[in-house]
């Protein structure tokens, strides 16, 4: 699959997703003696999805470092380290980790500036990954950002592609707060041009990734992708879809969001975490409120379904959005049948 | 395995700490809980107090072993471990009442005090929740090549916690330069610790090879040598250690658990005020070696009182924080 990315400025080279993280964590290692990766397997494993392969060779066992299996020991450890000068940027291998950290997350770095009043700031990233249809069952294919979206103290990042995931790390690991960074397992080998020269891309700023004119489509991490496809059949139809990637939930470009279905006065929502109670409850209801008398339909959503992710690929199927049930849904709220 | 060590001793003759600046720190904790206990039954503080009366021997004898740069980690029973890193009573007050001139500008309260200028990454109102960051600053120590070290702070309710022995895997791992401090004061809010603690509490310690010392928490001399060795191993690459300091409550778990009958007997806290104070053990011993006469000790309660008095006086005519201030501080 190739990124929706316009060719950037500048020269550039085609890089997968994998590829432009690590390129971004590496460079800003290279930039910050206090940067340093801390997790499962990330020295000479470099992940299990090879993300971080090479850093150790470069960078040394002190700056990438190996942990026991103790998610909550070291994520409360990349904590006190952001504290006391340095910028760690721990990985977490499975979104569905998250559980086991949650309180080193939400009730510590996401509070200690806060409680402190502003003296102390935990400048930690933390990367994850989120996304189903990898036949991984259902401790390892949640997409539980909306989790840690729901914690005031917490950024949250969602790229879509090469792009946006070189961009937005940069700029996650140079932010003087903690960053939570979702990387979709199924877009690790997505392609896409990505510049040669350094950029950085600021949290809390939407990117249309495709114009259009008749409904807005909201579209969180790899549903961009399912987006765009679905926007691609459409306009076989002439519906015009605009895509927007909101590209982090916290900040949230609530204004990009408010104005592109202001265009076009229709607005369906596609993200994959489940579908009650989650993020693309609350793009819905930002949207709802603050375009209501633009709208010509009710706002949709396409979320993953409200149970379990299940192991058989005929029922896991079953439980994520598509391009077809996108379709079907745009369709739907443009009055076509 | 690491062995599990002598308690060290030291005599007040010995060249060590100013051990009057010790008994005052611990006298001015005794009556800042007394004050905050005051404060809060005449409702001018609002929320929980968890007080630390009874424990200050532990407080002051581990801080008065630190450098002015070295990182600790509190509990949510903390006063006394911000009094002891040097914080002051003024503005720790004014936090106690959510005041704007509070260390946190009123937004972190009796449970969350952080003091960066003297390495107090703040209590914390999670059992065993700082573990993980005070070993988190030890590795940043070591990274940073500085000589620091860390403590941390915790009860024995903190036993209980897994991320303990994670962070304590670690530690002792990779050498980094931290002092677990279990304030043992025997019970776990309203349970007491031998109903939730199996086996002997330093061989937790042991088990990852980390040296670990009984000490009589009381005894603030005894905190003050085994801290001073422990320090001394972490400063020179030696490593975390564990102190398991026995110690008591006078208070409840907070100051509305009033009626204990039915998990401790008056006669056990009656013991423990009588025998085994800290304070009153301090002046037995440094009135025996001659380093303070009773009539010094004398002016110096007076002098601490008025300057606590007067602290209270401050924090109650502090204003509170300006409304604008809610939204402040949630991102750096």
């Amino acid at each position: 699959m190739s990124s929706p990315d316009p060719t950037p400025e500048g020269e550039s080279r085609e890089l997968t997703m994998a590829q432009a993280i690590r390129e971004a964590i590496a460079e800003e290692m290279r930039r910050d003696s206090s940067v340093f990766v801390m997790g499962e397997d990330v020295a000479e494993a470099g992940t299990p999805f090879k993300v971080l392969s090479g850093l150790v060779e470069e960078f040394g066992p002190e700056r990438v470092i190996d942990t026991p299996i103790s998610e909550p020991g070291f994520t409360g450890m990349g904590v006190g380290a952001a504290m006391t000068g340095r910028r760690p940027v721990v990985d977490i291998m499975f979104g569905d980790f998250l559980g086991l950290v949650m309180d080193q997350v939400a009730n510590q770095a996401a509070k200690v500036h806060y409680m402190s009043g502003g003296k102390l700031s935990v400048p930690l990233t933390i990367r994850t990954t989120m996304g189903a249809s990898r036949r991984s069952a259902a401790q390892h294919s949640q997409s539980l950002h909306a989790w840690v979206s729901h914690i005031p103290g917490l950024k949250v990042v969602l790229p879509s592609t090469p792009y946006d995931a070189k961009g937005l790390m940069k700029t996650a690991i140079r932010d003087n707060s903690p960053v939570v960074f979702f990387e979709d397992k199924m877009n690790y080998q997505q392609r896409g041009q990505v510049p040669v020269a350094e950029y950085t891309i600021p949290l809390g700023v939407a990117d249309i990734k495709r114009p259009g004119k008749d409904v807005t489509v909201i579209a969180t991490s790899s549903m961009v992708l399912v987006a765009m496809e679905a926007a691609e059949v459409l306009a076989q139809e002439g519906i015009e879809c605009e895509v927007v990637d909101p590209r982090t939930t916290v900040p949230l470009d609530r204004e990009a969001l408010i104005n592109s279905v202001g265009r076009t006065t229709r607005a369906v929502v596609v993200d994959e975490g489940h579908r009650s109670y989650g993020v693309g409850a609350e793009l819905a209801a930002v949207v709802s409120e603050g375009a209501f008398y633009f709208l010509d339909a009710p706002v949709r959503r396409l979320g993953a379904m409200d149970v379990p992710i299940p192991f058989s690929p005929v029922l896991e199927d079953l439980t994520v959005p598509t391009v077809q049930g996108l379709v079907d849904t745009v369709r739907e709220l443009c009055g076509r049948k | 395995m690491s062995e599990i060590q002598a308690t060290p001793q030291v005599t007040s003759a010995e060249s060590g700490p100013d051990w009057q600046r010790v008994y005052r720190l611990m006298l001015t904790i005794r009556l800042f809980e007394e004050r905050a206990n005051d404060l809060y039954q005449r409702k001018i503080m609002p929320g929980l107090a968890h007080l630390s009366s009874g424990e200050e021997g532990v407080a002051v004898g581990v801080c008065t072993a630190l450098r002015d740069d070295d990182y600790i980690t509190s509990t949510h029973r903390g006063h006394g471990h911000c009094l002891a890193k040097g914080a002051s009573a003024d503005r720790m007050f004014a936090e106690l009442l959510g005041k704007a001139a509070g260390y946190c500008g009123g937004k972190g309260g009796s449970m969350h005090i952080a003091d960066q200028e003297r390495g107090n990454l703040g209590a914390n109102a999670i059992v065993g929740g700082s573990l993980g960051i005070a070993t988190g600053a030890a590795l940043s120590i070591k990274q940073r090549g500085s000589d620091q070290v860390a403590v941390s702070f915790i009860g024995d309710g903190a036993l209980g916690q897994g991320v303990l022995y994670e962070v304590m895997n670690m530690a002792s791992l990779w050498k980094l330069p931290i002092i677990y401090v279990c304030e043992n004061n025997l019970y776990g809010e309203y349970t007491a610790s031998s109903e939730t603690i199996a086996g002997r509490p330093i061989e937790r310690a042991t088990a990852f090879g980390i040296p670990a010392t009984e000490v009589d928490g009381q005894d603030v001399r005894a905190v003050y040598a085994a801290t001073a060795e422990a320090v001394a191993r972490a400063r020179s690459g030696g490593g975390p250690a564990f102190l398991w300091c026995s110690t008591y409550r006078y208070f409840g778990h907070h100051v509305g658990d009033v009626d204990r009958g039915y998990y401790r007997s008056r006669e056990e806290e009656q013991f423990w005020r009588e025998q085994r104070d800290p304070i009153s053990l301090a002046r037995v011993w440094l009135e025996a070696d001659g380093l303070v006469d009773a009539a010094s000790l004398e002016e110096l309660a007076e002098e601490v009182t008025h300057e606590l008095d007067a602290a209270v006086e401050f924090a109650v005519a502090a204003p509170f924080p300006n409304p604008d201030q809610v939204a402040t501080d949630v991102f750096a």
